[in-house]
This record gives C-alpha cells, sequence and structure tokens, in this order.
C-alpha cells in the first residue's frame, strides 16, 4: 500500500488514512470541510453535465435527418429535451457554481470553513439521491413528456399517469431543498464569519455574486416548491384537488405563473455566479481593479431584483391581459440596463490594461461576446408581438442556449481554470485548455447560431420530426454539438490527468496578479484554510488610468 | 469541527466582522424568509383561485359555521398563548432560572399539542360532516382542497415545532442547554413565533374574509 501524499486539505486527515485508501475516501465523502465538499460538488456536477450532454446529443442526432433516425418510438425522444434541461439546470449548472462558491467564498472572506459545516454536508448529500429519484424514469422505463416547465394540464394524472412522472416532481422538490440548504448556509457565512477589514463593500465581485444567488434561492426556489407540491396533491389525489383543473374550478394558468415565478430567477440563479466569476478572471487577466466595483455589486442587486417582475414574459401566448403583457415587455427590457453596465464594466476593465491571453481569460472574453448576443435575442423575446410569433420555436432554444452554455458554461470553464492550480495545487495543460476554449467557441456558434434562423422560419421546439427544408440547418447544427460535446472530454481528460501530472501550481499562480485572500493562501490550501484569522488591507477602488500610479495592480504597501 | 464538548453550539463562530449576531440566527432567519415564500407561493395560488370571476367560493362563515370559526379563533389564541411562553422561555433562561424556564418550554409544547389536536378534531369534523354537503351545493372544488394544502401545511409546521421544543426541552434536562445558550432558546422561539405569524394569515385568508 503507497502512502498517499497529498498537500493542504487534499492531505489525510488522520495517521491510518495515509496508508488506507478506503479511510481516505471516507473522510472525503463524510468531511465537513467546504473546500472538499466543493469538489464533491464539482465532480458530482461533472458527472450530471455528461449525462446531460449525452441526452442533448441523442436529441441532435435524432434531429440531424427529418423522419426516424435514432428512435422508432417518438414517446422516448419527447421525454428528452425535459430531461435534459433538468439535468443541465438542477445537476449541472446549480451544483457546480454551489460547488465553487463552497470553495472560494470561505476562503475569500477570511474565513475558517463555511458556518454551517455539517448542513453543508448534507445538502450535498442530498443530491446524489435525488438526482436517482429524479431519472428514476429511466430505470423503470416510465418517462414523462412534458418537458422540464411540467405544464398541466399534460402534466396531471389523466395524461401523465406514468410513475416517472412523480418521482421527477419529488426529485426537484428535493434539489429545491440542498440548494435553499446551501444558500442558508451562504448567507450566514459571508454575513457573519468576514475576517477583519472585509466590510461588505470590500468583498470580492464573486462573493457578492454569491450573497445575489442565495437571496434569489431563498425567495424563488419555495415557490416552484409550492407549484409542484400542488400538482404532486393533483396527481396523487385527482378526485379532490383540482388545484390547475378548470373542471373542478383550477387554472392551468396559475401554474404557469407559480412556475416562472421560480425560474425566471433560477435563470439568474445560474448566471450571476459566473458574473462573479468573469469579474475576478478579467481583473487578474488585466492587472486593475475592476471598473465601476460598487456599481457590479449594485447592479447585480437590480438584476435579482427586477428578476422577480419579469415572470410573465414566458406567458405571453396564455392570453393574459394585453395591458399587463405590455407591463412585463418593459420591465424586462429594463434588465438589459444593469446587464449592459455589468457588460461595459467589464469592457472597461479590460480597456487599458495588461491583458494576459491564459485560458480563464479566453473563456472571459469568449463570454462576454457571446452573451452579448444571447443578451440581444432575449431582448428581442421580451416584446410581445414578436415574441407571439417566436414562442415555442428553435429561437427560444438558441436564446437559451446562447444564455446557459455561452453564458453560465463558458463562465463555469473560465472559473474552473481560473482556480484549479488552488484546488488542485496542480497546473493544467494550458495548450490543450486552449484547445478547448476554441472548439467550443466555434462548435457552439455551429451548433446554436442556425437555430435562430430555424426557430424565426417556423421550426417549432421539442417536436421529433419537421418540415424537410431545415434539413441541412439542423444536420449542422447536430454536427456541432457532437464536436461541442466531445470538446468536452479534452476538458475532463486535461483536468483530471493533470491532476495527477501537471506541475507544481504557484500560491499566487496567475503571474502573481491575484489581489483575493485565496491566492494568499497556499495552493492547495490546508484545512483551515488560514493558521491564523487574516486581516484585510481594504482596497481604494479608484478609477486610474493603467498608466497612472495606482492604476495598475498591485497595492501599495 | 466534529469534536464535540457536550454542548449543542457547533462550526465556527462569527468573525471579525459580522452581523453581531450568531450564525446560527442569520440561518433561521434566511430560512425563514424560504419558508414565508412556500406560505406565499400557496396564498398566491389560494388568492388566485378565490379571487377569480365565478369562481363560486363559499364565505367562509357558511363553509364553517359560527361555532367552527369561534373554535378556530379558540385555537388561535392558544396558538398566541403558547407564542407568549416561547417568550418566558427565553426570559426565564437569560435570569437564570432553568427551572421556570422549563415550565414554560411545557406549555409552550403544551400549546402547540392542544393546537394540533383541535385542528384534528376540525379536519375530521369538515371531512365527514361538510364539505361533501358544499360540493353537492355546487360550491368551487378547489375551496376544501386549498383548505387542506394551507391549513396541512401549517399543522405540519407546528407539528416540527413541537418536536423542536420538545428536543430543546429535552436538552435542558440534560443540562445541555443552560443559561448560557440563550441564542439556542431564541432561535427556536424565533421559528415558533414565525409559525405563530403565519397562522394568523392563515386564519385571516381562510376564516375570516
Amino acid at each position: 500500500m503507497t502512502e498517499i501524499k497529498a498537500k493542504g486539505y487534499l492531505s489525510p486527515l488522520t495517521e491510518e488514512a495515509k496508508t488506507n485508501k478506503w479511510l481516505y475516501l471516507k473522510e472525503w465523502l463524510c468531511t465537513t470541510d467546504a473546500k472538499r465538499i466543493g469538489v464533491l460538488y464539482l465532480a458530482f456536477s461533472a458527472v450530471m453535465g455528461l449525462f446531460g450532454g449525452i441526452l442533448s446529443i441523442l436529441i441532435r442526432i435524432e434531429l440531424a435527418h427529418h423522419g426516424p433516425v435514432l428512435f422508432a418510438d417518438p414517446s422516448l425522444y419527447n421525454a428528452l429535451p425535459g430531461f435534459h434541461a433538468t439535468a443541465m439546470i438542477f445537476f449541472f449548472i446549480i451544483p457546480a457554481f454551489t460547488g465553487a462558491g463552497n470553495f472560494v467564498v470561505p476562503i475569500q472572506i477570511g474565513a475558517p470553513d463555511m458556518a454551517f459545516p455539517r448542513l453543508n454536508l448534507a445538502a450535498f448529500w442530498i443530491l446524489p439521491p435525488a438526482a436517482l429519484v429524479t431519472f428514476f424514469g429511466f430505470f423503470i422505463n416510465s418517462l414523462p413528456e412534458f418537458g422540464w416547465t411540467g405544464y398541466p394540464p399534460l402534466s396531471n394524472n389523466v395524461y401523465s399517469g406514468m410513475l416517472g412522472a412523480d418521482f421527477w416532481v419529488l426529485g426537484l422538490v428535493l434539489v429545491g431543498v440542498s440548494s435553499t440548504m446551501a444558500a442558508v448556509n451562504f448567507l450566514a457565512t459571508i454575513f457573519n464569519m468576514r475576517c477583519k477589514g472585509m466590510k461588505l463593500f470590500q468583498l470580492p465581485l464573486f462573493t457578492w455574486s454569491i450573497i445575489v444567488t442565495s437571496f434569489l434561492i431563498l425567495a424563488a426556489t419555495p415557490v416552484l416548491t409550492s407549484a409542484l407540491l400542488m400538482l404532486t396533491f393533483e396527481r396523487m389525489f385527482p378526485g379532490v384537488f383540482h388545484f390547475f383543473n378548470p373542471a373542478g374550478g383550477g387554472d392551468p394558468v396559475l401554474y404557469q405563473h407559480l412556475f416562472w415565478f421560480y425560474s425566471h430567477p433560477a435563470v439568474y440563479i445560474m448566471i450571476l455566479p459566473g458574473f462573479g466569476i468573469i469579474s475576478s478572471v478579467v481583473q487578474t487577466f488585466s492587472r486593475k481593479h475592476i471598473f465601476g466595483y460598487v456599481l457590479m455589486a449594485w447592479s447585480m442587486m437590480a438584476i435579482a431584483v427586477l428578476g422577480f417582475v419579469v415572470w410573465a414574459h414566458h406567458m405571453y401566448t396564455t392570453g393574459i391581459a394585453l395591458e399587463v403583457r405590455v407591463g412585463f415587455m418593459f420591465l424586462t427590457m429594463l434588465i438589459a440596463v444593469p446587464t449592459g453596465i455589468k457588460i461595459f464594466s467589464w469592457m472597461a476593465t479590460m480597456w487599458g490594461g495588461s491583458l494576459k491571453f491564459d485560458t480563464p481569460m479566453l473563456f472571459a472574453i469568449g463570454f462576454i461576446a457571446m452573451f452579448t448576443l444571447g443578451g440581444l435575442s432575449g431582448v428581442v423575446l421580451a416584446s410581445v408581438s414578436v415574441d407571439i410569433q417566436l414562442h415555442d420555436t428553435y429561437y427560444v432554444v438558441a436564446h437559451i442556449h446562447y444564455v446557459l452554455v455561452a453564458g453560465s458554461m463558458l463562465t463555469l470553464f473560465a472559473g474552473l481554470y481560473y482556480w484549479y492550480p488552488k484546488v488542485s495545487g496542480k497546473m493544467y495543460n494550458e495548450f490543450w485548455g486552449r484547445v478547448h476554449f476554441w472548439l467550443t467557441a466555434i462548435f457552439l456558434n455551429v451548433t446554436f447560431f442556425l437555430q435562430h434562423w430555424m426557430g424565426v422560419a417556423g421550426m417549432p421546439r421539442r417536436y421529433y420530426d419537421y418540415d424537410p427544408q431545415f434539413e441541412w440547418a439542423n444536420m449542422i447544427s447536430s454536427g456541432g454539438a457532437v464536436v461541442l460535446f466531445l470538446a468536452q472530454l479534452i476538458f475532463v481528460a486535461n483536468l483530471v490527468w493533470s491532476w495527477k501530472y501537471g506541475e507544481d501550481a504557484e500560491d499566487n499562480h496567475w503571474y502573481g496578479d491575484g489581489i483575493h485572500l485565496e491566492w494568499m493562501v497556499p495552493s492547495p490550501p490546508d484545512h483551515h484554510n488560514f493558521p491564523e484569522p487574516p486581516e484585510w488591507k481594504p482596497i481604494i477602488r479608484q478609477h486610474v488610468s493603467a498608466d497612472q500610479p495606482g492604476g495598475l495592480w498591485h497595492r501599495q504597501q | 469541527m466534529s469534536a464535540q464538548d457536550g454542548s449543542v453550539m457547533e462550526g465556527p463562530g462569527p468573525g471579525e466582522e459580522s452581523l453581531g449576531v450568531t450564525n446560527g440566527k442569520i440561518g433561521m432567519w434566511t430560512f425563514l424568509v424560504m419558508d414565508a415564500m412556500t406560505f406565499a407561493g400557496i396564498l398566491a395560488g389560494y388568492a388566485r383561485l378565490r379571487w377569480t370571476p365565478d369562481s363560486m367560493w363559499p364565505f367562509p362563515i357558511d363553509a364553517f359555521g359560527v361555532i367552527g370559526i369561534q373554535l378556530t379563533a379558540l385555537n388561535t389564541f392558544i396558538l398566541i398563548c403558547s407564542s407568549v411562553a416561547m417568550v418566558h422561555v427565553l426570559a426565564e433562561q437569560m435570569r437564570g432560572n432553568m427551572d421556570r424556564a422549563e415550565k414554560w418550554l411545557m406549555a409552550t409544547i403544551g400549546g402547540g399539542l392542544i393546537f394540533l389536536g383541535i385542528q384534528a378534531f376540525e379536519w375530521t369534523h369538515l371531512i365527514i360532516d361538510k364539505f361533501h354537503l358544499l360540493m353537492d351545493a355546487g360550491y368551487n372544488q378547489n375551496f376544501p382542497a386549498t383548505f387542506y394544502l394551507l391549513t396541512g401545511f401549517h399543522g405540519m409546521h407546528v407539528a416540527v415545532g413541537v418536536i423542536y421544543n420538545t428536543i430543546i426541552l429535552m436538552a435542558i434536562r440534560r443540562g445541555r442547554v443552560t443559561k448560557d445558550h440563550t441564542s439556542t432558546v431564541e432561535i427556536a422561539g424565533l421559528y415558533w413565533h414565525f409559525v405563530d405569524l403565519i397562522w394568523i394569515l392563515v386564519f385571516t385568508f381562510v376564516y375570516l374574509i
């Protein structure tokens, strides 16, 4: 038995675990160290991301030609988009950001750990069983076909009587419980456990984004839970509960209101931590303080507040009053203002900076460009008259993928490459990192760009088959999707290989330009982050151009 | 982190920069935000179903009768008294009088149990004698559905609160919560007052207007 040689928080806690890898594994699975839990979250979300990716490949292969390609039975196909979305949203993006937050936030605020370490572990351990429950339909061959939205009446017991649908609903409730537990933990940690000098408006923007995201989770997720509870009651006791059934005095649109009251803020839950990551990456690789720090924090809060009053823009075609729709259109377009503040502040941060184009920065710049496109197609969809035409077409698919793949996923990659030296103590392979970036950036556009056109030309989403005129575009899109998926295997292989064989990383790895506390501790950090509570020297966040004194990075001591 | 010194304190404490309260209190407050939003979702659904033209929603007086509303008003009073008793638990604990704190806590738990008992009696009565008559009279079928969902979900919270308070009671008896652990009691009190507050909303929406 070889001895486990690992540094920092990766090292075994007891002497026995040093020679016994089962004890070491047990130590990991029962850990209350936020850093290890963060790595567990990331590993879990990577598995679920690959699973969701495989589902998307199955969808795209089926759509490569018109007519049946892969599935003789359309009902299996019908189930896939919903499960792809469920896997990606609830089990990939959200846990991945929770994982990044778990690792980084306690260190960034100078705390030894999260406020409730055991709650933290419990929140993680709800996820794998929740995934099993959510996807249980795959094991018993009873997959619901109502998409990830689960609108009644399609999702009631008459049209979706299968057991798999009940498991899906239950699984989503469990995921909600897990993410609210994590949110409670983050808020208690960030509000109460900051080190000396770390005032709220000294917090790194990633930590700010986790605060805002946690509030979004706290306020939005329970509303989805209440909608799912009502749906479950209606499915289980159809003679008694008629919340969404007009025959019993219910209202199917009520479900949509409750669902989108969660699911619109959910897109900000999926993008705000990414904004925080980009703010960290851009300033490090520009060697400049983030431009407009205070406004960057407030614009995130503005996005969060506005995010709660725009949900009906998903429901323009449900017959709600025109005045209401116009109001929601106005509020939706208003979100472009704080988002624009963020985009321009990132660009202003880069302006005149000493730019370094390492993989994290490539992903950050790719994100800014692509997310702007996704944001603009969002403004198009926000307009009532246009949306009535585009509703439930591939334009919506293109928009959401530009926002979530080109948005959340690119930020996630930027963050993973950026903090990888810190997490593992090793350096990933820069060449393959760049290959991963360029393949992702190119094939993401190959996959999704033509879908805008398909949508405008009238191809509906979620359908098993389509008009032959869309065949060439779908073929390109499917080809792009396969390459895009394969490119992600490079990423996984790169990180896994480097974990063992990579070169040792330095403490402040990125040219010594990291200024937040996570770069002041060893790579990888020790079990309790800091040998003694650190003290944060407040940053004076003045806007000085890069060639002036104080404009470049290093704070005068 | 796993080292336990026999007290109920757990996890790391506040840092240099904090809000001046314990971590647990922020945890409970943020949890209550979440819980309030769950009730908000259900109450919004209730409002939407009820205040729709031609919803055929019965007036509370028709559905429950004068006696029914009065019984539930008594129940509300009992729950509020239980909340007051919880305040006394903390007050006595801060004075260092753990015997009296224990007795007040028993009164708190008793109040919760009486509330649950009356509610169970009421549910039984409504199921057996009342709601089928309303349905036969052509009222909206979602009236009982939302009634069960709201009062049931709240009742579940009361049950959880009773268990929570019982755990605190046992901890006091075993000396694991002493006069120094006021924050443990205060946090349990926050939850209990919240359940009380939610009931006042539910009572107003379902029984009064």
